[in-house]
């Protein structure tokens, strides 16, 4: 059973990370990056349930408030970056390329 | 089959379903509701794991707190809310081939894992908010601190005047 989940788990991690690779809006990638953090909690919690105890669901919660923390931030600077060079798509923001 | 199997199956089902809408629907708001939707159905996913504290964290800080934000920041950055301009950038098939490698690579991985010790699920809300102010109080404060930390970054980050 803990593997169907965690196999559940790989999907959404997997396609979270098509999403980041091929968007092109900073906030769409931001959203792929929020199905790669979720993916993880669903496996901290089936670890959980299987076996590894109370860890596993302090973790998940943890892993929540980072995530929640990361949201603002990231939105931040997209904001920012909105504001200086009217755009956020990814392609364009180029300014540290070598 | 057992209860719990059909359950697993129908939520991995719109968990799945939804992500995909995630990541392939054209506009961005609607992007962001299939977002939500495959955070309920994480929740939901959670229930049946016995985990019924975190799925409500889920639904009220996920799918109530994060969308929102979300959805905010996307109505302050398009020009039009409703537009609908490629979202897909030129990488396609290398984005579709680096996450079938990752897939592949983690089923490989967890096929050939031992099984679980098969211990107990974890004794409910009270022991979680016991163990979350006993043993791990220095991570949790730390945590608040993180949190204070980046709202006060995000605000002056966001700030009226540069």
């Amino acid at each position: 059973m803990l593997k169907a989940y965690l196999i559940v788990a790989a999907g959404v991690f997997a396609i979270g990370l098509f999403g980041v690779l091929t968007r092109r809006n900073a906030v769409g990638i931001l959203l792929g990056i929020e199905l790669m953090l979720n993916a993880v909690n669903i496996n901290l919690v089936a670890f959980a349930r299987f076996g590894a105890g109370m860890a596993g669901w302090i973790l998940a919660l943890f892993v929540i408030a980072v995530t929640v923390a990361e949201v603002a931030v990231g939105l931040a600077i997209v904001i920012v970056i909105f504001r200086v060079r009217r755009t956020i798509e990814a392609d364009h923001l180029t300014l540290l390329r070598g | 089959m057992s209860r719990e199997a059909l359950g697993l199956g129908a939520v991995a089902v719109a968990l799945l379903g939804s992500s995909l809408g995630v990541v392939l629907a054209r506009n961005l708001l609607h992007s962001v509701l299939w977002l939500a939707a495959a955070l309920v159905a994480t929740a939901g996913l959670f229930l049946l794991l016995q985990a019924e504290f975190l799925a409500a964290v889920q639904v009220l800080l996920y799918a109530g707190g994060v969308v929102t934000i979300v959805v905010f920041a996307i109505m302050l950055t398009e020009r039009l809310a409703g537009q609908t301009v490629r979202q897909m950038n030129r990488g396609l098939v290398a984005g579709v081939l680096a996450a079938a490698a990752v897939f592949v690579a983690v089923v490989l991985a967890v096929a050939r894992m031992p099984g679980p010790p098969g211990g107990p699920a974890p004794a409910g809300t009270a022991a979680l908010g016991r163990a979350l102010l006993t043993t791990w109080v220095l991570p949790f404060e730390v945590l608040g601190a993180l949190l204070v930390a980046a709202l006060l970054g995000a605000l002056y980050l966001a700030r009226e005047d540069p």
